[in-house]
């Protein structure tokens, strides 16, 4: 079986592998790296659950072979925040009981702060639409506009 | 799932892609994969070998070509639909963009490999065939233009051979044209129930030209020959619309699914036939 090998970049830190060509690159992060906060549902692109950023824009994770990410910048849930130091977008999900069972909530949060890069003050309606190619199946939509509304909020008052 | 094996060639130039399709007679082009990798993942699809085309340079371009627009294979979704130069020359495409999936698809997918694999409810070959957009395809014996309107052949069939890749969509310039999308999805983003994509000149008053095309209720987009006929030659009233939309609709051979039944979808037609057209002839002002 031929493999092919790879250096990614993960959080900061720079990983080589030897991988299958047909390895998706949710499958390399969660069972080559362990890094299993990146999740995966449909694996075909449907529900957003494996949203990842791929230098500096989101992708989702099951679409893209680990191959195509040789050389790549990746940044998963993993690296946005910890317990003790959130990022003011897991702050307001946690404020604003924007979760429920959890499962959609890693690619909901790397599409959000991607929508507050681009547009630091979205109205209900981007949201919205910045979010449409995410599922969440607890129907907890509400309560996911109205965190990254707050979040929007939190990081302009942070950087004011 | 998982997708099925695959040997794995990356290209460095667009002559190194074309070489090893010919190389490859089984091997398909890998560009945003944002359709190919979903259907492998669900083992729709079984290509033995990708030639990967992502780090071919300078293949991304959307530039002017004399009073249109060029763009290259590698053009992402989202670089089109913010392309201020498709907006100026070609804003049936950027209308159409606020219908055509999720930002973060856009991000990756492409223009040029969403024509190829050629959905039958995708947007943009309506668009192609509605602006009369050329492919340019190139294998290692040279290149051939093609006309939107020969590329699609039926589902997930193009007229680009094997051996020949999709190298530059271009775009005509727009004159003084109307034109309007509209779609009916059950959710914003998704795969279309119906699409009608519309052009139209207008010269004192009368409809001189029309394109409607239909996409998501056939094998394939489409001209609806006869509600362009049923609109050239007089002004677009009232009656003139009740005719195009009724023969929009006796031109459509939908099928039915979970998402809506053929009678559904050939109302649809009626109605975004009815809806483009009105606005396309607003838009010559």
């Amino acid at each position: 079986m031929e493999r092919e090998s790879i250096s990614v970049t993960v959080n900061g830190r720079t990983y080589e592998r030897a991988v299958e060509p047909r390895r998706l690159l949710s499958d390399f992060l969660r069972d080559d790296l362990r890094l299993t906060g990146t999740h995966v549902g449909c694996e075909h692109g449907v529900c957003g659950s494996c949203t990842v950023m791929m230098d500096g824009v989101t992708a989702r994770s099951c679409l893209t072979f680990a191959v195509m990410a040789d050389g790549a910048e990746i940044e998963t849930i993993e690296g946005l925040g910890s317990a003790d130091a959130m990022h003011p977008v897991q702050q307001a999900f946690w404020e604003k009981h924007g979760l429920q069972c959890g499962f959609c909530t890693p690619g909901m949060l790397m599409t959000a702060v991607e929508l507050l890069k681009r547009n630091p003050d979205p109205s209900v309606d981007d949201i919205r639409d910045a979010i449409s190619g995410n599922l969440c199946r607890c129907t907890g939509y509400q309560t996911i506009v109205d965190s990254i509304r707050h979040a929007a909020k939190l990081m302009r008052e942070d950087g004011a | 799932m998982k997708p099925p094996r695959f040997r794995y060639l990356r290209a460095g130039s667009v002559d190194g892609a074309v070489q090893a399709l010919a190389d490859n007679p089984d091997a398909r082009i890998l560009a945003g994969g944002q359709s190919l990798i979903a259907m492998m993942n669900l083992r729709l699809v079984r290509p033995a070998c990708l030639i990967d085309i992502n780090r071919v340079p300078d293949l991304g371009y959307i530039r002017e070509e004399g009073d249109g627009v060029a763009i290259g294979a590698l053009a992402r979704h989202n670089e089109v639909k913010h392309s201020e130069l498709v907006r100026a020359r070609c804003p049936l495409l950027t209308e159409a963009y606020e219908s055509i999936a999720h930002h973060t698809v856009r991000n990756r997918g492409t223009l040029g490999g969403n024509l190829c694999h050629a959905d039958p409810s995708s947007e943009t070959p309506a668009v192609m065939i509605a602006v009369g957009a050329t492919l340019v395809l190139q294998s290692v014996g040279g290149t051939r233009a093609v006309g939107a309107e020969d590329f699609f052949l039926g589902t997930y069939e193009t007229a680009a051979r094997q051996d020949e890749m999709l190298v530059e969509i271009r775009l005509p310039g727009r004159g003084a044209d109307g034109w309007a999308f509209a779609e009916i999805s059950n959710r914003h983003g998704d795969f279309a129930i119906a699409v009608i994509a519309t052009t139209l000149s207008l010269e004192n008053g009368r409809c001189a030209a029309a394109r409607v095309v239909a996409s998501g209720v056939g094998e394939h987009a489409a001209r609806l020959v006869p509600a362009e006929q049923a609109l050239v030659g007089g002004p677009v009233d009232e009656t003139r619309l009740d005719a195009a939309a009724a023969a929009a609709a006796g031109a459509v051979d939908p099928h039915s699914d979970s998402h809506a039944d053929a009678a559904y979808r050939r109302d649809a037609v009626a109605a975004l036939t009815r809806r483009t057209v009105r606005r396309a002839a607003e838009r010559c002002g």
